[in-house]
């Protein structure tokens, strides 16, 4: 019954999300883009950090280097928009292996101050390499050729990407949703509880970590590769520091114990900012107020809140 | 003559100037149960945290069926066939019973490295850790999240989940401390079942001396890091040394406990 009712009101979100394009204006084809962009990238964050109980604060180091991926291979390989995709997650899944193996070792504070300090580095690579990166401007003036598979798309046109987004988005989230239930899940979930307890139960806590943290990467990088067509430009901004609280802040809003919750939180999180900032700058303030009563009333996120009370409700 | 599981040979822990463990000496034969008792700081714990890797010793050998494991990680030693409980409660505080079971088959079959498979639907594992529940007489908690079960339970599934990876060597770290004396003789009894069936060899650390003497077939008593005496539950009790350091006030003790 729960489930029916669950899945019936995923499914007319699926549909309304379909329909943007032709029931919403452009404006809002924009906004629901970024909200799906976002979202993926705050659910591969959520892998690590919701289910296996890691605070990265280096995780737009894997969204950036996707976007970057994408824009290089745009502008001197001008291959299809699919392999692109495919260049980012590789190259996003390579960094994360070498970031993840240095780091994974460590715990709590210490894992999230070197994650910081590896966000860091890749970020001032990003800025300073000019000839590669174009530096502190970014890559830009790359055009998006065809998509591949055969499939005669106009990407150009934002309603055509924007449907692109939502099937990419989907599948990925359905990928990462399977590994989050499967028994390497129930793992990570064991480890976030009590890693003692897991490596007692002969497993090598740090192996599973690291292989959590390269999906992650892996998703963050498709994240990326998403979002450099989408604002015509790969530039260090998304690989700062400030990038990698973003997916921390979204989990929270919308709920880290559910693997929705990221998604809600992007669409929160975004849409609010869209609102907020047409009747004032201070966007920040509201959005700290907001996220403040969030941890002290509502720690199960929106998403979270929202389930909690419907039970209430059934009884 | 079988070849003993567990040899231990002068083993030895110092943490700066203190020796908290002191050339320790045991053999331990398949299908026993080693009771290791003596008092607070008597260094029974360190002693368990070697063997089960969470220290390195100082100085000594662990032999599991003949193969070195000393100083391995923890999750080496639990692959090789150690398992063992802890003092304090340590399971998974937001997964039902039953997942809590099923976390550790998963990791022993293998499973955990499954990416794709959904782990709710894998019937072979969730019967297996019914099984155990049903064996530790829990199996009626099975669908309650972990954090709310009773102490005692708590500490029942605890065993289960070490029962899990079929050890050679089944390590409990006082079993029964913070029991109730219900569920102290509910789980003196389990243990005793289990033991009598043959298919585990135990070491138990424990305070309450009815127990000790109710489950083990041979002692060894540490005081100050060192080896007292090891023997039959008998020689122990008649043990004049053993009798002075340690039991003596003990055996006040839980004879107070017992009116209790």
């Amino acid at each position: 019954m729960k489930t029916k009712v669950l899945m019936a009101i995923l499914a007319v979100v699926i549909a309304g999300l379909i329909a943007v394009p032709w029931i919403a204006s452009y404006f809002y084809v924009f906004i629901f883009t970024e909200i799906l962009i976002l979202g993926l990238f705050a659910a591969s964050f959520n892998l690590i950090f919701g289910y296996t109980g890691m605070l990265s604060f280096g995780h737009a180091a894997f969204f950036g280097i996707g976007s970057y991926a994408t824009a290089l291979v745009l502008i001197h390989l001008e291959w299809p928009f699919l392999a692109c995709l495919l260049v980012s997650m590789g190259a996003s899944a390579l960094l994360a292996l070498v970031i993840g193996f240095l780091s994974v070792r460590l715990n709590e504070v210490y894992f999230a101050m070197l994650t910081l300090a590896f966000g860091m580095m890749v970020f001032a690579i990003a800025y300073q390499w000019r000839s590669v990166t174009n530096g502190s401007d970014g890559l830009a003036g790359f055009t998006l050729g065809s998509f591949g598979l055969g499939l005669d798309l106009t990407l150009a046109n934002p309603s055509v990407y924007y449907h692109v987004v939502l099937a990419i988005v989907a599948i990925a989230s359905v990928v990462l949703y399977v590994i989050c239930r499967s028994s390497f899940g129930m793992i990570l979930k064991a480890i976030r509880q009590n890693p003692e307890r897991v490596s007692f139960a002969g497993l090598n806590v740090r192996t599973y970590r690291l292989v959590a943290f390269v999906i992650a990467g892996t998703f963050a990088g498709l994240a990326g590769g998403l979002i450099a067509p989408f604002l015509r430009v790969a530039s260090p901004e998304l690989l700062h520091w400030s990038m990698s609280a973003e997916p921390i802040l979204m989990a929270i809003l919308g709920g880290t114990g559910f693997f929705l919750g990221p998604f809600i939180g992007s669409a929160a999180f975004v849409l609010l900012e869209t609102w907020i900032t047409t009747y004032t700058e201070s966007w920040m303030l509201v959005l700290g107020i907001i996220l403040a009563m969030m941890v002290i009333f509502f720690r199960k996120g929106l998403l979270g809140t929202a389930i909690d009370w419907w039970m209430e409700v059934k009884k | 003559m079988s070849n003993p599981v567990l040899t231990i040979s002068n083993l030895t822990k110092r943490f700066g100037g203190v020796t908290a463990v002191s050339d320790i000496n045991l053999e331990v034969m398949p299908k026993e149960t080693i009771a290791i008792i003596g008092p607070n700081g008597a260094g029974k714990t360190t002693f368990y945290n070697m063997v089960s890797g969470r220290m390195r010793p100082t100085e000594g050998k662990i032999i599991l069926d003949g193969m070195d494991i000393t100083g391995l990680p923890p999750h080496k030693i639990s692959r090789l066939g150690v398992s063992r409980s802890f003092q304090i409660n340590n399971i998974f505080p937001e997964m039902t019973v039953q997942e809590n079971v099923e976390v550790v088959l998963s990791a022993y079959h293998g499973h955990s490295r499954k990416l794709f498979n959904i782990a709710s639907r894998n019937a072979a594992i969730q019967q297996e850790a019914v099984e155990f529940l049903k064996r530790l007489g829990i199996d009626s908690l099975k669908a309650q999240r972990a954090e709310v079960i009773s102490y005692g339970d708590k500490r029942l599934l605890e065993i289960a989940m070490v029962l899990a990876t079929q050890p050679k060597l089944v390590l409990l770290d006082e079993p029964t401390a913070g029991m109730t004396p219900d569920e102290t003789r509910r789980t003196t009894r389990l243990i005793k079942k289990l033991a009598d069936s043959g298919d585990y060899t135990f070491m138990i650390t424990e305070h309450d001396m009815d127990v000790v003497f109710n489950l083990a077939d041979r002692i060894l008593v540490m005081h100050r890091g060192e080896k007292l005496f090891a023997g039959t539950p008998e020689e122990v009790k008649n043990h004049p040394e053993v009798r002075v350091a340690y039991l003596g006030e003990e055996e006040d003790e839980s004879v107070e406990e017992a009116k209790t």
